[in-house]
């Protein structure tokens, strides 16, 4: 697998963070060592393995669900760039 | 007391019960320290004059029945504290102020313990040397041209040099333990799943635990049985009993593990590997059972580690998108262009290739390749360390190959991402591990080494570190 600036152009666009062209060109050299570095995994058999989703031996538990008004609308917007008191605020997305 | 600085919260704890010292006696001589010790860049967030006013407060009404009387320390700038700035060593979170506590603090203030501030890390933890922090890199008290590690950076430099008492870290792939090796202190891992993750800033949340560093295996028990326990915000905070780790017994006719690829891996300074020697060595002297055993997967440890842990994390930080909190662009037309102009300057470098590469690796055509892979080499890993703990009590491994490298060494991020080569294990596999400082080099920095133990056996892991730790100040 190489990444070619296309890759880099595709994964900007999925990741919403833009490359500069001057900078893409490194970036796709810095990936394609890490990745040759994780193909390294190739090398291993593990036809019969299933993958391991978890190490956390709890099996999780059932509550009851139950409507919890806390009230903190406040609270969840307090920390937002830009809000009108009930709303999160963003540039104008339909004209 | 000149020397209150100098001693371990257990020496701490029992003044203050006993009266021969005040919570504010002992908060103010931690603020002095932190005042003249500003060059170490420990702390991103101060907030010494409330914790004088909390220790006073303490003093008035002093209730000398909690583990932490008066106790004040600084965490980790990763947990979200109330009302206090949080920002994960990050511009995007440079001016989030929590409106809720972590469960983890929350456990710990409910002791007595006290909020001096929030230390320094790799940005959302993501490093080895503490140079990604958005606010500067951390000098290590003990040689400052060199790093202290990371990404829990400031953590390890304010204990080391003084500035706290105890604090707490968190571990993703070593990031309480190899800082902890190089600056002399106590770092400790436990179980996934033995500590609520409820307010800490996630990186990948199938390896993130959060730990203590102390300057004693003790002062980590105790800690450890504060922070420990089920939580209702956390499905994988484990309902298991926590453990009274702070009642010690020796142990003997113990079976070690020495694990022979990092012992004879290519790169690991003669000296750690000399000392380590010694001490097995001694273990054997003392009636113990010393073996060493193959782990024949030791090269896939930082591949896989690096596979799934940057897959988690692209997945938790879409979560930063200039519109709930944190950093916004505000010249950016439309929400699209909102998105990825804040991203794009709210991140820095490391985390920014860490999500790309973990974007990659969940793309279409390229999951099962590298995802799928990486979560069965980590079930590899995971039965081949059952395996050895079913026959073994312990697994005794270097923390790090060598001891503290210098500020701006390591440019190459894959060299950056082998630092962590003995650690990411207990991530990977979910074991509890703590490195304890055994050694000085000739180089005049310390270096650690680790025990790994069975899952949620931290109270017989801790009992032999503490053995160990008595043989490394014999030495």
């Amino acid at each position: 697998m190489s990444i070619d600036l296309k890759t880099i152009k595709h994964i900007s666009k999925l990741s919403r963070i833009s490359v500069d062209e001057q900078k893409a060109e490194k970036l796709a050299d810095d990936l394609n060592s890490i990745f040759k570095f994780i193909e390294k995994l190739n090398e291993l058999n593990t036809d019969k393995v299933e993958p391991l989703t978890s190490v956390a031996e709890t099996t999780l538990k059932f509550r009851s669900d139950e409507v919890k008004n806390q009230n903190i609308r406040e609270q969840i917007i307090k920390n937002s760039p830009e809000d009108n008191e009930d709303f999160f605020v963003v540039p104008k997305v339909v004209e | 007391m000149s020397d209150i600085t100098s001693q371990s919260l257990s020496s701490l704890v029992k003044n203050i019960k006993e009266k021969k010292l005040s919570s504010e006696e002992v908060t103010t001589a931690f603020v002095n320290r932190s005042e003249k010790s500003k060059e170490l860049n420990s702390y991103i967030t101060e907030d010494f004059s409330n914790a004088i006013d909390k220790a006073k407060k303490f003093d008035e009404k002093p209730n000398l029945d909690l583990k932490l009387p008066g106790i004040p320390m600084a965490v980790k700038d990763l947990f979200c504290t109330k009302d206090i700035r949080t920002t994960a060593g990050s511009k995007i979170l440079e001016n989030f102020i929590p409106t809720y506590e972590s469960t983890v603090t929350q456990n710990i203030w409910n002791e007595g313990a006290i909020l001096l501030g929030k230390l320094n890390c790799d940005e959302f933890a993501m490093g080895s040397s503490n140079e990604t922090s958005f606010y500067g890199n951390v000098q290590n008290p003990i040689d400052k041209g060199l790093v202290p590690g990371g990404s829990s950076g400031g953590s390890a430099a304010a204990v080391s040099g003084q500035l706290t008492p105890i604090t707490i870290g968190t571990d993703t792939g070593g990031s309480i333990r190899q800082p902890a090796s190089f600056t002399g202190t106590v770092g400790l891992k436990p179980t996934y799943g033995r500590i609520s993750r409820h307010g800490l800033i996630a990186y990948a949340s199938s390896f993130d635990q959060i730990g203590p560093f102390t300057n004693e295996v003790e002062d980590s028990a105790l800690l450890l049985e504060v922070m420990a326990g089920a939580d209702d915000y956390d499905s994988t905070a484990s309902s298991k009993a926590v453990d009274g780790y702070t009642s010690f017994t020796e142990e003997k006719n113990l079976k070690i593990a020495v694990i022979k690829e990092s012992y004879e891996m290519e790169g690991i300074d003669p000296e750690v590997k000399a000392r380590m020697k010694e001490l097995t060595d001694g273990l054997i002297l003392d009636g113990h059972e010393v073996e060493y055993v193959s782990f024949p997967y030791l090269d896939y440890m930082v591949p896989t580690y690096y596979v799934l842990t940057t897959a988690e994390a692209s997945s938790n930080l879409s979560r930063f998108d200039g519109v709930h909190y944190g950093y916004r662009n505000t010249e950016a037309k439309g929400v699209e262009e909102t998105y990825k102009k804040s991203r794009s300057q709210g991140f820095g470098p490391e985390v920014k290739r860490r999500i790309m590469a973990g974007t990659f690796i969940l793309s279409h055509g390229y999951y099962d390749a590298y995802y799928t892979k990486g979560q069965k080499v980590r079930r590899v890993l995971q039965d081949k360390t059952d395996e050895i703990l079913s026959k073994f009590d312990f697994i005794m491994l270097p923390t790090t190959p060598t001891t503290a490298f210098e500020v701006d060494s390591v440019s190459d991020p894959i060299t950056m991402y082998l630092q962590d080569i003995f650690t990411v294990h207990a991530n990977l596999t979910g074991n509890p591990a703590v490195s304890i400082p055994i050694g000085q080099h000739s180089n005049g920095m310390p270096f650690g080494m680790q025990v790994i133990g069975n899952h949620f056996e931290e109270k017989r892991m801790l009992n032999f570190s503490r053995q160990l730790e008595k043989k490394g100040v014999e030495a």
